[in-house]
């Protein structure tokens, strides 16, 4: 009965013994000498490997910054006091990339936008997307099953209470991953400082639009007419806004009678300045 | 099935007929996870091909060595997957040294050929089959040159249907599936030669 049981134990344990030596030796053979600076820049960084610095994860960054090739401030979510540790570090100026944020250009929540039928398929914005144009009834809207916030690393996007997609801004870093899921492009990456944007994305006529959104651009052009910089240009029944000339004045938003432009007045300091 | 004759059924039925990846079916993880391109392919390929020849010849003695002996037969499985995650850790290290691209490229993949199927597969087949030495390292090395020959093909055709109009549904890992079902069938061509 011992014998059952020692038999296989000594066979396995020095089969495993001997490999773990060989295993051992070899390490030591093959053994690759890794920069310790890449593993502190590493720790430093925010380790959501979200992809806003452009790199797949924040290992590809760290090695970046060490090599000298990318400042560390390419990174959209690190802290500042976390950059200066790494400016310190390397020995080497850290400048701070210009805080983006994600906005959604969409007002076409339940009170505004009417729907086309009621969704009850998988729980994604790609497959309703696909089932003639989603749910609502405008083919340009959110479609309200947040993808985005599914795929959000940071926590920054929830479901208004009126069931459209919305932006918690002071969560947000601006990485991108929400912009690229997507599938209407409602949400747009944009520099945290512009106070004005165009919160809707339909090209329809404005009878059409406002046949079913109440929020929705009607392509009037009152914005564009009104703007006292000449700022704004209509195209596709859109108003496009030259942020070279916008000095987010705001009159386009008051003057605009679906409220289809927004005004955003956060805080717009820079990230490592307050 | 004796001498040279034999070694050479032995080899053209494991790269060909009884083809790992796509006539038993095994190994399909890396076969659809490292085909994106002809060169990871090769890399990933050399990478298993030396896994396998090296992990049917050791699993065999091993198997001879001590678990007939000590009549242990059924501590097959766990002796044998001992062996292969060795000999994938002493690749892993071996490779970060010599080739670091390569090993860049096959990433997470590398790690994984310790659960690739088709290695612990040839290691067993070969003792069901009652291979002798010089057999089980033939089949082991015929079964990595066809697991190579699977994957390096379906890189090629990966890389053309980069370029093509797939459907928005099917894109990337349906439109694999569907691919590497197809080449199955048409190595079903070669079933009854051996």
């Amino acid at each position: 009965m011992l014998d059952a049981i020692l038999w296989p134990l000594i066979a396995l344990g020095g089969l495993g013994l001997v490999l773990g030596l060989g295993l051992a030796i070899a390490s030591k053979i093959f053994e690759v000498k890794v920069d310790p600076k890449v593993e502190q820049v590493r720790e430093l960084l925010p380790g959501a490997n979200c992809g806003g610095c452009g790199f797949p994860g924040c290992d590809g960054l760290a090695k970046a910054v060490v090599s000298g090739e990318k400042d560390a401030g390419a990174c959209v979510a690190i802290s500042c006091d976390n950059l200066a540790a790494i400016g310190a570090l390397l020995g080497v100026d850290t400048t701070p990339s210009e805080p983006n944020v994600a906005r959604v250009r969409c007002h076409g929540d339940s009170e505004n936008c009417i729907s086309k039928y009621t969704y009850t398929g998988i729980h994604d914005c790609r497959a309703a997307a696909m089932l003639a144009g989603g749910p609502s009834a405008c083919a340009f809207g959110c479609v309200g099953l947040l993808t985005c916030g599914k795929v959000c690393p940071f926590g920054a996007i929830y479901l208004s209470d009126k069931g459209i997609a919305a932006v918690d801004e002071s969560l947000c870093t601006g990485c991108g991953r929400c912009e690229a899921i997507c599938p209407k492009h409602v949400i747009t990456v944009m520099p945290k400082s512009r106070r004005v944007f165009v919160a809707c994305r339909t090209n329809e006529k404005g009878k059409a639009a406002a046949a079913i959104c109440k929020a929705g651009c009607i392509a009037c052009g009152l914005c564009a007419k009104k703007c006292p910089e000449g700022a704004i240009t209509m195209k596709d029944n859109l108003p496009v806004i030259d942020y070279d000339k916008c000095t987010g004045c705001g009159v386009c938003a008051s003057v605009c009678p679906k409220g289809s432009i927004a005004i955003n007045d956060e805080k717009n300091a820079n990230i490592c300045a307050g | 099935m004796e001498g040279f004759t034999g070694i050479l059924l032995i080899l053209l039925s494991s790269i060909l007929v009884n083809n790992f990846v796509l006539s038993r079916i095994l190994g399909i993880c890396p076969f659809i996870g490292v085909s994106k391109r002809v060169e990871t392919a090769v890399g990933m390929g050399l990478a298993v091909t030396f896994v396998m020849a090296l992990a049917s010849v050791i699993c065999w003695i091993v198997q001879k060595a001590i678990l007939d002996p000590l009549d242990i037969g059924y501590m097959q499985t766990i002796a044998f997957i001992l062996v292969i995650a060795a000999l994938v850790q002493l690749v892993e290290m071996a490779l970060q040294k010599m080739v670091p691209s390569l090993y860049q490229a096959l990433g997470i993949y590398l790690p994984l050929i310790t659960t690739n199927c088709a290695v612990l597969g040839v290691a067993i087949l070969n003792i069901d089959e009652g291979y002798n030495l010089i057999q089980t390292l033939v089949n082991g090395i015929g079964g990595a040159l066809g697991f190579m020959l699977a994957i390096v093909l379906f890189a090629g055709i990966r890389e053309r249907m980069e370029f093509a109009k797939i459907p928005e549904p099917l894109k990337d890992f349906p439109i694999a599936l569907i691919s590497s079902g197809l080449m199955s069938l048409a190595f079903l061509g070669f079933q009854g030669i051996v």
